[in-house]
């Protein structure tokens, strides 16, 4: 058994890697699901609340039968009725994408909290978490290398979706029902029907991102439980320039920025706590400032993407 | 957007039908889709073994029954009104801003700090100055918004969000450090406004505080200047299609810039009466989600300012009732935030079917 | 703040409206309605959810105890924001129900929302938790109520003195205002009891109620090898849950945590709301009044501690309880000169002392030497 020892300044990175870990799984699920979703040119503001949703399905359901990984299941079922419930309702014509997401944002967190009064209270197994910090004696690093299985599900997924829209036949239908819906009818696709699917897709990962929430970090469910992560997310999608795997080291580095804050409370940077607070806020702002241009379309951005257009 | 595709001046042989009609569609749509929400949001409440009938006898109790209700219903119309025009004025642009909540925080911290400035001042110059700080701050932090999407090309919804979680952030840490009166102990607050600079309540019998009046006279202005004015017709181009607005020679920089600037002013001028009329200085209850509000209210008004006006009494009403269905009918407080939901998408699917109707047309109603 | 009295629970009982009563209590409010038996009906207001095993709940749970009176009909509302929301709620209630007392739990409730209301309805009898009611600013029908917390949260300091190893303890803390400042010098200083080498990190993080910001100050202070952490923010599930996981012991606040982490759970320092209000409302029953300006400690029943856990050795528990002991015979001081604070200013002379009463420390502005953290 090892002790923790003083580690002082070093306290300050290693929280940021311990919080990038701990804190970036929502918006890595969320992040891949929105990234999936746009790809085939729809974007699901909703998610947001889909992952309250799903943190407070998760959370139930893990409490009423006793196994963690029985509520992950629930999250991401949850999350594929939300989706396919977007993805169907924004193929009428006129019914405009952005709006009916601010709607089911506010329909999903309605419901999860309506719902979710009871579980409160209770208290729900956890996911598990594998000690990869074994190798070490302090303390403190092996509680940063705590790492829950979700994210490392999480990022294998951001590879294979990566792979799957670089190589793979599905990928290729995705790309072309996203870039123009003209001419995937004129090979033969059905746009509705692809964008339903990923939408629905998309879903079912944004209920895992609201599982983790509820039932790991911080691993419980109660109406605050989100802080807007489902929204972010959408953020990050834009300046991980629709790549699954950008989309990986953008959480994690919006993860991280949020762990500053308290990280340097803690080793006595006390003051002005609102505004370190707010750095991952300022931080993606300037990136997406950065990044951005007007005379030319982002780059990888879908081209029946309306948030682009 | 159909009343200035219709011509205006009528044939003596048209009927009245005729005209009518096709301006009824804006109206008949959304009150069904009200209407098919409200019905839905009933099965739902069947479904978890709740009367919907006790339900809206209760909505009609708190929100609307008698001069307390209406009271309750129109205090919190006030800044849902401006800040649902925050919303209205940049979709006419086709921008999609959801970032008003910033505006409210800031622009009421502006207020509180010029107002405590100001004591002593004649209250008519304090309140000008702390309007103008308001809507001034309000505006630019919006216009901001509006000018990365021109100049840089980011994307409003997303900045606005981010610039609203930045704004908060820096309401709070200015309120508990530099403008903290030392004297607000367990709720940091800004020194609070001398009495003269208190906005009170209008005299109409029940305690709504002015704010109302601006907001209403906010929106009616809002909807000259869309619908009666060359700007606004300029806006309205530039929205459907921006390049089309380019090559007519408008400009579409100032224009976007203009009208996200105008609808943060009157976000940030909310902001002045909730510190102004409701708060007495500025602190963190500034920030309670009116801004998240007003952007349900705006898309439910389908972003035509004077539809505003009803949509948010109509919400006013459902939250005031909220209380009471909590405590007569053991409901949780989301409750109105489910129907909310409802009622959001109905109306939102019930944009495909504008123009599917042939009654809605003149020439259905024209004589043969 | 002359009218200071802390009453003790029994005399607050019988308080009735007798005059030697009524002088005690200073200003207390002209008799306001007469109450047959049954016709009573008492509003409770919080600012979250009322099962948040933290702030609400402790009301929450005072609230179940007055519904178990005779004569007496509770109306309760939950998440009701610190905005035109709450006097809406409070109008509601007396208009719809007939409530004629209230009580809005939420601090941000008082100025200015139900000072406004007490004097729109001077017939009805406003009860708020913590604010400072004074007799030449305040209407009298406005009442308000505390409990000397601070004290319980220095028996905590105590357990967590006898537990630590690293001698570091962990503190988060949502806003440094006077009621938080008081728990963590407490914290600290009844650690200090132990061990005067023991210091306090504390963390804040700006909200009331913040999941994931909550858990990552736990996990921060944890990195600081703090191994017995607490907490004032509206709900401590979260760091109770985070700290215990992180192998760090744990203090309660607000309501009792222990079934959250029973093993790691030293002791906490509770609300006893149920106690006060169905004192109150049986002083209103009875035709009585309730003081303006009501104070309380763990004499009086305002506060409690958790039963302590199988974590707090034989040499913890002795001191603890004779510190309990102390405190329980009144004048107990935790601030005693000579004493600066944790930038080097005097804040107590040599001799001098606050005691638990002293109503100064309800206007708190710094954390005393051995706290590191910032008060702005």
């Amino acid at each position: 058994m090892s002790t923790s020892a003083d580690i002082g300044l070093w306290g300050v990175p290693l929280a940021i890697l311990g919080g990038a870990i701990r804190v970036s799984t929502p918006f890595l699920f969320v992040s891949l699901g929105e990234c999936l979703t746009e790809r085939s040119g729809r974007i699901n503001l909703g998610l947001e609340g889909t992952l309250v949703f799903g943190a407070m399905a998760g959370y139930a359901i893990a409490f009423q039968t006793g196994s963690a990984w029985a509520g992950v299941l629930a999250a991401a079922l949850a999350g594929t009725v939300f989706g396919l419930f977007h993805g169907w309702i924004c193929k009428f014509r006129g019914v405009n994408d952005i709006a009916i997401g601010i709607a089911m944002m506010l329909l999903g967190s309605g419901l999860a909290f309506f719902f979710g009064k009871p579980y409160i209270q209770p208290v729900a197994p956890d996911l598990p978490a594998i000690p990869l910090g074994w190798w070490s004696d302090v303390t403190q690093v092996q509680a940063a290398l705590q790492i829950n299985v979700l994210f490392l599900i999480g990022a294998a997924f951001s590879v294979a979706l990566w792979w799957v829209f670089k190589s793979t036949r599905v990928g290729l239908t995705i790309r072309v029902v996203g870039d123009s819906t003209d001419a995937a009818r004129a090979m033969g696709l059905n746009p509705d029907l692809v964008r339903l699917l990923a939408t629905a897709a998309g879903g079912a990962l944004a209920g895992v991102g609201g599982a983790y929430l509820s039932l790991y970090y911080p691993g419980s469910w109660n109406e605050g439980v989100s802080s807007g992560q489902g929204l972010m997310a959408v953020a990050l999608v834009i300046f991980a320039r629709w790549n699954p795997v950008y989309c990986f080291w953008a959480a994690l580095l919006f993860g991280g920025a949020g762990a500053l804050g308290p990280a340097l409370q803690s080793v006595g940077v006390s003051q002005g706590y609102y505004l370190f607070y707010a750095a991952p806020y300022v931080l993606t702002l300037g990136l997406l400032i950065a990044t951005s241009s007007p005379n030319r379309a982002l780059e990888g951005a879908p081209g029946e993407l309306s948030i682009t257009k | 957007m159909s009343e200035l595709a219709t011509t205006p001046t009528v044939p003596s042989r048209t009927s009245a039908l005729q005209v009518l009609m096709p301006r009824a569609e804006a109206v008949v749509i959304p009150l069904v889709a009200l209407l098919t929400g409200l019905i839905v949001f009933s099965l739902f409440l069947v479904a978890v073994g709740k009367s919907p009938a006790d339900f809206y006898a209760l909505v009609y109790k708190a929100g609307f029954s008698s001069s307390f209700s209406w009271q309750n219903t129109l205090s919190r119309v006030a800044p849902l009104l401006l800040a649902a025009l925050c919303v209205a004025l940049p979709a006419r642009l086709g921008l999609v801003v959801i970032g008003g909540e910033g505006a409210i925080a800031l622009g009421g911290l502006a207020a509180a700090v010029v107002g405590v400035w100001l004591a002593g001042a004649p209250s008519v110059i304090g309140f000008a100055l702390m309007v103008v700080a308001a809507m001034l701050v309000g505006g630019a932090w919006i216009g901001a918004v509006g000018a990365l999407r021109f100049r840089r090309g980011v994307n409003e919804t997303i900045a606005s969000l981010l610039m609203a979680y930045i704004a908060i952030a820096l309401m709070n840490h200015w309120v508990e450090g530099m403008f903290r009166d030392p004297t607000s102990l367990n709720k940091p607050s800004t020194t609070p406004l001398p009495p003269a600079l208190r906005v009170g309540e209008m005299p109409i019998g029940i305690d709504v505080h002015w704010g109302f009046a601006a907001g209403v006279l906010a929106c009616i202005a809002s909807w000259v200047l869309i619908e009666r004015t060359t700007l606004g017709f300029a806006a309205r181009i530039a929205g459907d299609n921006v390049r089309a607005a380019q090559v007519q020679g408008l400009p579409v920089g100032k224009l976007i810039i203009g009208f996200t600037a105008l609808g943060g002013a009157f976000a940030g001028l909310a902001g002045f009466f909730e510190v102004a009329a409701v708060h007495g200085s500025a602190n963190g209850s500034l920030v309670s989600g009116y801004g998240y509000t007003g952007i349900l209210i705006a898309f439910l008004a389908r972003h035509n300012p004077l539809a505003i006006i009803p949509v948010a009494i109509l919400l006013g009403g459902f939250e005031a009732s909220s209380g009471l269905i909590q405590r007569r009918m053991d409901l949780p407080d989301a409750t109105v935030v489910v129907l909310e939901g409802i009622v959001f998408v109905a109306i939102l699917l019930s944009e495909t079917f504008y123009g599917r109707f042939r009654i809605f047309t003149a020439a259905y109603w024209a004589k043969p | 703040m002359s009218n200071t009295l802390s009453l003790s629970r029994r005399r607050f009982l019988t308080t009735t409206a007798t005059a030697a009563g009524a002088a005690a209590l200073g200003a207390a409010l002209p008799a306001s309605r007469a109450h047959a038996a049954g016709d009573l009906t008492v509003g409770f207001i919080y600012v979250g959810p009322k099962d948040d095993f933290g702030y609400n709940q402790a009301h929450a749970e005072g609230a179940a105890a007055v519904k178990a009176m005779s004569g007496v009909t509770v109306v309760e509302e939950e998440n009701v924001p610190e905005t035109v929301d709450v006097q809406n709620t409070m109008q509601s209630m007396i208009n719809f129900d007939g409530a004629s007392l209230l009580f809005p739990t939420s601090f941000g409730y008082f100025d200015p929302h139900i000072l406004e209301m007490a004097v729109k309805y001077p017939d009805v009898r406003f009860e708020h938790a913590g604010g400072m009611w004074s007799a030449d600013k305040h209407p009298m029908n406005v009442g308000s109520y505390f409990g000397y917390i601070g004290m319980g949260q220095f028996l905590n300091g105590i357990t967590a003195g006898h537990a630590t190893k690293t001698k570091k303890i962990g503190f988060v803390a949502a806003k440094p205002i006077p009621q938080v400042l008081l728990n963590i010098n407490s914290f600290l200083l009844g650690a200090r009891q132990v061990d005067p080498t023991i210091t306090c990190q504390v963390i804040f993080t700006g909200e009331w109620s913040l999941a994931v910001k909550e858990a990552e100050a736990t996990n921060a202070l944890a990195d600081q090898g703090c191994d017995v952490i607490t907490c004032h923010v509206d709900g401590p599930k979260v760091v109770m849950e985070t700290a215990a996981g992180r192998g760090a012991y744990i203090c309660g606040y607000h309501a009792n945590q222990s079934p959250l982490a029973p093993d790691m759970y030293l002791t906490g320092a509770e609300w006893n709301w149920a106690g006060v209000y169905t004192g109150m409302v049986q002083t209103v029953l009875d035709g009585g009044e309730i003081g303006n300006f009501v104070r309380g400690g763990l004499a009086e029943g305002f506060i409690k501690m958790s039963p302590l856990g199988p974590a707090v050795s034989d040499a913890a528990r002795a001191q603890f309880e004779e510190t309990k002991a102390k405190i329980m015979a009144g004048g107990y001081a935790v601030i005693n000169g000579p004493m600066s604070d944790n930038k080097g200013n005097v804040i107590a002379t040599a001799g001098q002392s606050f005691v638990e009463t002293d109503v100064a420390l309800e206007s708190m502005d710094y954390l005393v030497d051995g706290v590191i953290g910032s008060t702005s």
